[in-house]
């Protein structure tokens, strides 16, 4: 546009394509770190257990904050892919005789398969009635695999115990730690790929679509396409915790696999958290996975429901206080420090 | 001056409403055409069918002599038309320079280069000191000139502005007319819908006037001043006794 570059832009074109906050790095680097030494702290079963099930529905909730944080789409099924992940691993053990390692690269891969086959009809669709569509699509699966008898009805499939070849099976019987692992490998994985997508051109493009989709069609993006790309990561990213949680309890069935409580769980986590931020998530699930696990302690079997009740009291704190969610209480990033000065 | 853009028969109703009967006109290279008529006029209705945001019933669009008609609207985009909406639609929750960086993007495989790219644009709307402030913090006028940046940032041959002094304070006007006159000077064809009649009358080398979804005049701007149906629809008459 211009043929002199005034100081002003040259100053502009020398910045940082990003800015990396030095002091928050490094805090990841520490926090990562703590985790990978926890189990070497002699912590109890039941501390293993609680981080596993952080780190898993952190991921979860990640999936989900990337298609309604990035492309603005509410899904209120995303146990779709968790139970895909869920059954494809015990069906490639139970059946197949194949190790679930293969089974958690093939419950990705179906899961990506199937939410595009999903999305291509249901993600014409806005807004509540895209919601209402993942909801009832949700139901239709776990109805599907109550019936079907190759995967064992409403029964399910029982993983057999195997003590042998515990990292062949991905059993491990004597302790959690291995599962531990496993779990915070994925939980960190997932962090720096959504990372990564939120600062890609897809990233760009998605959030575009989420802010103003007219907008984004009119500079070039082809609005349909790219939602299906967020809703096919998405579940990619949910597939593995579905696959994970069936090594961990050995038994999968279509009324744990596919519930809707996963779906709305995810998103609460999400909410709470705060939508649209990769800290979101985790900043949730350590907060509400606590209160659910305590709650079971306390009140015994699946916690008396006591945790939906704290849940739905604080989700509407969170909503009428903080409608960006927790991660708004973080002090403001570099950048808008920058700009304030 | 060859012709960019030709429109025939262009028709679109919504039930009963024709919001555009059989309109029909050209843009040619390097023009500015202004696009006048009251509320209702059916002008942001063109705009929708041009850059296919509205499927038409009738008519064809074509562009450079290609058939543009119905096509979706990325393509459209990415086949050099950039477009500007009346009611403004940033991404708010992005700062200018990410907005920009979408339309460069377009274009652009590479990020750095669509930075820098977006950076050029943004310094040539001269808000420049405002790239790191969110677009829900700037002001209407500074987002008209974030929509142009974004048009701008997708390397639009022809460049579709719908109302761009409209809802801005009366300072803020010549800085946005004279950024107009700049896209002309930078060759850029713009096709702009605009109330303000001094504004239009100067800065236009033809004008389009529509009233009640039909083409009443297509004229240069001497010509449309002392069109009689112009005055009657649109600017008024005096009357006499």
């Amino acid at each position: 546009m211009n043929n002199n570059i005034s100081p002003r832009l040259l100053e502009a074109k020398n910045e940082p394509l990003w800015y990396f906050n030095k002091n928050s790095l490094i805090i990841i680097g520490v926090v990562i770190l703590s985790l990978f030494l926890f189990p070497f702290t002699s912590p109890s079963k039941f501390a293993i257990h609680l981080m596993m099930m952080i780190f898993m529905h952190a991921v979860m909730a990640q999936s989900w904050n990337v298609l309604a944080g990035f492309s603005g789409q509410i899904s209120l099924g995303h146990a779709i892919f968790f139970g895909i992940g869920a059954y494809a691993s015990a069906y490639f053990y139970v059946k197949l005789h194949i190790t679930p390692w293969i089974g958690i690269l093939a419950g990705i891969g179906i899961s990506g398969f199937v939410a595009m086959l999903i999305g291509i009809p249901i993600l014409r669709l806005k807004g509540h009635y895209f919601a209402i569509a993942t909801l009832l699509i949700g139901i239709s699966f776990q109805v599907v695999f109550q019936r079907w008898p190759e995967v064992g009805s409403s029964s399910g499939l029982w993983i057999p115990i195997n003590r042998d070849s515990p990292w062949t099976s991905m059993q491990f019987h004597k302790s959690k730690v291995a599962y531990y692992y496993i779990s915070l490998i994925f939980f960190v994985g997932s962090f720096f790929l959504v990372w990564l997508l939120n600062r890609s051109k897809l990233g760009y493009r998605l959030r575009a679509i989420r802010d103003q989709s007219d907008a984004a069609s009119s500079l070039g993006i082809h609005v349909s396409k790219y939602k299906i790309i967020a809703f096919v990561i998405s579940a990619m990213i949910m597939a593995p915790m579905g696959s994970i949680y069936a090594q961990y309890v050995l038994i999968v069935d279509p009324n744990n696999a596919f519930n809707v409580d996963i779906s709305i769980l995810v998103l609460l986590i999400s909410v709470m958290g705060g939508v649209g931020n990769i800290w979101g998530p985790i900043i949730g699930s350590a907060i509400l996975i606590p209160i659910s696990e305590f709650s079971r302690i306390y009140f015994g079997g699946t916690g008396r429901s006591i945790d939906l009740i704290v849940y739905g009291v604080l989700i509407i704190i969170i909503c009428i206080f903080r409608p960006a969610g927790i991660v708004s209480l973080i002090p403001r990033s570099f950048r808008e420090r920058e700009k304030a000065k | 001056m060859s012709i960019l853009l030709k429109v025939e028969n262009l028709s679109r109703s919504f039930g009963g409403i024709h919001a555009n009967s059989d309109i029909s006109f050209d843009v040619k290279e390097g023009e500015i055409l202004g696009v006048i008529g009251p509320n209702g006029a059916g002008k942001s209705t063109l705009f929708d069918l041009i850059t296919g945001f509205t499927k038409s019933d009738r008519g064809q669009v074509t562009l450079r002599e290609k058939n543009i008609t119905n096509v979706r609207p990325d393509l459209i985009c990415r086949m050099g038309v950039g477009r500007t909406f009346q009611k403004l639609k940033p991404f708010a929750e992005q700062t200018l320079l990410e907005n920009v960086i979408v339309g460069a993007l377009a274009k652009e495989k590479n990020l750095k280069v669509a930075r820098d790219k977006a950076l050029e644009i943004i310094d040539f709307v001269d808000l420049i000191e405002k790239r790191h402030h969110y677009a829900k913090e700037l002001s209407t006028g500074q987002r008209k000139r974030l929509e142009l940046a974004r048009a701008l940032a997708t390397d639009p041959k022809l460049l579709l502005m719908d109302e761009v002094t409209g809802g801005v304070d009366q300072r803020t006007i010549p800085g946005l007319v004279e950024l107009v006159l700049k896209l002309k000077k930078n060759g850029i064809t713009v096709v702009t819908i605009e109330h303000n009649m001094k504004i239009i009358m100067d800065i236009s080398d033809r004008i389009l006037a529509l009233n009640q979804g039909k083409r009443i005049a297509f004229d240069i701007p001497k010509n449309i001043s002392q069109n009689s149906q112009v005055i009657d629809a649109y600017l008024g008459t005096i009357d006499a006794a």
